[in-house]
């Protein structure tokens, strides 16, 4: 198997119109060609690339673009999620698209009552996190019980829910039932096995939703059914290949890596589906306590965050156990060419005056965007003075002194600031206290040096307190 | 024209779009325009489904190899020895290896790994500002880093210590060298696993200290915390002299990792450094950390020899994200919130290829060790359960 050649803008310009006719807006043909290559923009931007001259040249860029990952999209209209669609094995080749959706379960041996409650608990979970809120993403309803009449009540219930859904159900006539009564809302379908393959693809194709393969622990088998269930006019696939914690960890992490490498890498067209990553199967084992099995749920869902899993299904709705699932999401899913440092200088934060507190923080961007958070939230326009530390945080800048009183005083002469306010206190970071009177010393003993909280979690509290 | 400006067409889609019939009067369209309006109008119109297709369906599973691809990766992960037993002028109870592999992390079918991630458990010689839920599981061993050393052996299962000297920055309690080096002697005793030796973290000192710990160490080939581009000569010809081992500091930049990698290879080969190119948190830049862990390691594989060290993370580093340790009910409780904060990250960096750990809370040295003892392909049951969910 070769490897696939990565696509350039040239060879994306050869197959345009090359009429630079404006409508699109980059505006012409080579540089929106270079954005199609930086999958920045779509092809549907081009209106004349769907005339029928262009044809042949539209079909070829469409084969050309095609993500080795395919993109398969769950639900419909506003409810709905995608997933895959990954150009690269790792994310600082270029970057991964569609974060992980996360779905909880519920079961169908449950009440009504807690059905709704669990549903409740998912579509409210949300932690603010750099200015945004980190949410859930959907729910899949699992038959444990085998009996139908349960699945269709259990999945009626949870059909309440705006979040996609994931119907999990191994009888393609149990899965029938059920399904017939939520068709309409596309949702994923799981799955289908060397057993019961016919049935679930006779549904995926009946009520054209998209279908999981399972085939635990043998990659054959999964591509042999991927191969098979393509062949029976299905596209929308997922792939499962196991998920397990304990001495079968090392399988895992062998087949999911064994799997993007050779659907990216190699080209493998048969396997290159999302993958479905199920932490939740920990509990199949069971540990010595319920957070036991949490903890490894955990654990096991963060190694599948990291190795390649598009989709993850997890039971534990615990926040402990969903915070590092989120936060590692958002931050393993940013645009890796997104620069660790913002320029340093002085900044303004809501309509500053003569009595606006002044703070000092570092340069890294995550400091930063944390540190502007935090100080909006306590509602007091300040002033920031964000120091060169080279990119580094706060906390490592100190210790690797690429934080120290000169540049904090430096930085504050630079700034200008003694001419906006009328007061000469100036706030550090409380990781920077050591600093105190060195700084004063260096700033001619004209100012007060306040300590401010360790975290800037913390600021909104201080200002209240300490800032009058 | 800009995006989003709208033009005189997308008028008249609009108002095409509201009726089913129309008829123009008084206008002037030019062949271009009316081009335009017939492939929008055409996407209003119903889709029509695809026929199905016509092969027949298969009746039973068609039956296909997988065979997974496989790169040749023309570089190796150094080899690197911690500690040294009396047999090589040490009085360490074994010696442990990091490094090795011969491909990515965990791709078990493009090469191998012959030496397990090993983890250092991570000990202050002064009592700092530590997490709850860290707090209550050493108890009185926090006033004293020799009980705490053997605690994060004997209990956590850690298989190296890593003695932090805190308290030799002339900041906070500026310690003289001789009783840091005491205190390492002491710990040398009490514990016979290779160690990591921490400096105060203030560049100046650490000039004078590491050299004076290394000496004290004299054959013991521990591991020399650390030397960054500000500071690293002493801390090269110290470990060249004493026979240690490096570790190269650097702030998640692959160049300036290589650079100070070139200036310490003048003193010691590659098989006597470690890389760190900084852990930040979990929530706190682990996406940088584990992109230039990622980038590091491939780099060395594929050839560049500046980087086929095997690397270093200071996992403890977790608990400086506020999310491990805010005392807030609706996050969930901290005694089980706060450990999974670090056994998180240091899973995320053993994905990314991490070799050496500093790892603080046992519920995350013991997850560490249970999935590395699975991935080294052993048996056995978990041994975290014992750790977790201690404390308030």
């Amino acid at each position: 198997m070769a490897a696939k050649k990565k696509i350039g803008p040239l060879d994306i310009y050869a197959l345009l119109p090359k009429t630079n006719c404006g409508k699109c807006e980059p505006g012409v043909c080579m540089a929106f060609a270079a954005r199609l290559a930086e999958r920045t923009i779509s092809i549907e931007e081009c209106p004349e690339l769907f005339e029928d001259k262009y044809k042949a040249s539209l079909q070829k860029l469409q084969e050309m673009l095609k993500p080795p990952v395919k993109e398969v999209t769950i639900g419909t209209g506003e409810s709905q999620v995608k997933v895959g669609g990954q150009l690269v094995v790792r994310r600082h080749e270029y970057r991964y698209f569609n974060p992980v959706p996360i779905a909880i379960t519920v079961d169908d041996d449950m009440s009504e009552i807690d059905i709704l409650k669990r549903i409740k608990r998912v579509e409210e979970f949300g932690y603010t996190y750099i200015g945004k809120t980190l949410k859930l993403d959907m729910i899949a309803v699992r038959c444990v019980t085998n009996d139908p009449e349960k699945f269709e009540r259990a999945v009626k219930k949870a059909s309440m829910t705006k979040l996609p859904l994931i119907l999990w159900c191994m009888d393609p006539k149990t899965m029938e039932r059920a399904l017939s009564t939520v068709s309409e809302r596309k949702p994923l379908l799981y799955a289908a096995t060397e057993d019961n393959w016919k049935g679930m693809a006779e549904l995926a194709s009946k009520y054209g939703c998209p279908l999981t393969i399972y085939s635990p622990g043998n990659l054959k088998m999964l591509k042999s059914l991927t191969k098979t269930i393509l062949a029976y006019g299905i596209e929308d696939i997922l792939l499962d290949p196991g998920a397990s914690f304990g001495e079968k960890i090392k399988e895992t992490i062998n087949n999911f890596t064994a799997l993007r490498n050779t659907a990216i890498k190699g080209g493998d067209e048969l396997v290159g589906f999302p993958l479905v990553g199920t932490p939740l199967r920990v509990w199949e084992d069971g540990g010595k306590t319920s957070e036991a099995n949490m903890w490894m749920e955990t654990s096991l869902a963060t190694i599948l965050m990291v190795r390649y899993a598009d989709l993850l299904i997890l039971k534990s709705d615990e926040m402990w156990v969903l915070l590092p699932q989120v936060i590692l999401r958002e931050n393993i899913y940013t645009d890796p060419r997104k620069p660790v440092s913002v320029d340093p200088g002085m900044r303004t934060i809501g309509d500053v005056g003569e009595n606006s507190p002044i703070m000092v923080t570092s340069n890294f961007a995550l400091t930063y965007f944390t540190v502007v958070s935090d100080i909006e939230s306590s509602k007091v326009p300040s002033y920031l003075i964000v120091v060169d530390t080279e990119g580094i945080s706060v906390e490592s800048a100190i210790a690797g002194r690429k934080l120290t009183a000169e540049k904090i005083a430096e930085a504050i002469k630079e700034s200008g600031v003694k001419e906006k306010v009328k007061h000469r206190k100036v706030i550090l970071p409380g990781m920077a206290a050591r600093y105190k009177g060195e700084l004063e010393e260096l700033l001619n003993f004209e100012w007060e040096v306040l300590i401010g909280p360790r975290d800037s979690s913390g600021i909104p509290k201080f200002l209240a307190e300490k800032w009058k | 024209m800009k995006a989003g400006e709208r033009t005189p067409i997308d008028g008249l889609l609009e108002l095409l779009k509201q009726y089913n019939e129309f008829e123009l009067q008084n206008v002037e369209l030019n062949a271009e325009d009316l081009k335009l309006v017939f492939r929008s109008l055409a996407q209003v119109a119903p889709t029509v489904l695809p026929s199905p297709p016509s092969l027949p369906k298969p009746s039973s599973i068609l039956e296909t190899e997988f065979s997974p691809f496989v790169q040749e990766y023309p570089g190796s992960i150094a080899e690197v020895t911690l500690g040294a037993t009396r047999a090589d002028g040490g009085t360490r109870g074994k010696v442990i290896k990091i490094g090795g592999a011969t491909a990515p992390p965990w791709h078990f079918f493009e090469g191998k790994f012959p030496n397990p991630p090993v983890i250092a458990g991570d000990v202050f010689d002064m009592p700092i500002r530590l997490p709850g839920p860290v707090k209550t599981v050493l108890g009185d061993a926090l006033e004293d880093p020799v009980e705490w050393a053997r605690i994060a052996v004997e209990k956590f299962g850690a298989d190296m210590v890593d003695i932090e000297l805190v308290s030799s920055d002339p900041y906070t309690k500026n310690t003289p060298i001789e009783e840091s080096c005491k205190l390492v002697e002491n710990i040398l005793q009490a514990v016979d696993v290779p160690l990591v030796v921490g400096g105060s973290g203030n560049p100046e000192k650490d000039a004078k200290l590491l050299p004076k710990v290394a000496e004290t160490c004299e054959g013991e080939r521990v591991l020399l915390s650390s030397a960054t581009l500000d500071m690293w000569e002493p801390v090269a010809e110290a470990a060249k002299k004493h026979g240690h081992v490096v570790l190269a500091w650097t702030s998640i930049d692959m160049a300036q990792a290589k650079e100070l990698n070139r200036k310490l290879f003048d003193y010691v080969p590659k098989e006597r450094v470690i890389i760190d190119p900084t852990s930040a948190p979990l929530g706190y830049g682990i996406e940088y950390a584990f992109s230039i862990m990622e980038r590091i390691r491939l780099a060395g594989l594929m050839g560049d020899e500046e980087l086929q060290c095997p690397m270093g993370s200071a996992t403890a580093n977790a608990w400086g994200a506020r999310e491990a340790w805010k005392p807030e009910p609706e996050l969930g409780p901290r005694r089980y919130r706060g450990p999974m904060w670090e056994a998180a990250m240091a899973l995320t960096m053993l994905m990314a290829g991490n070799d050496l750990y500093i790892t603080l809370h046992p519920a995350a040295i013991r997850t560490m060790k249970d999935v590395i003892k699975w991935l080294m392909g052993e048996k056995g049951e978990p041994t975290f359960q014992d750790w977790i969910g201690i404390g308030e």
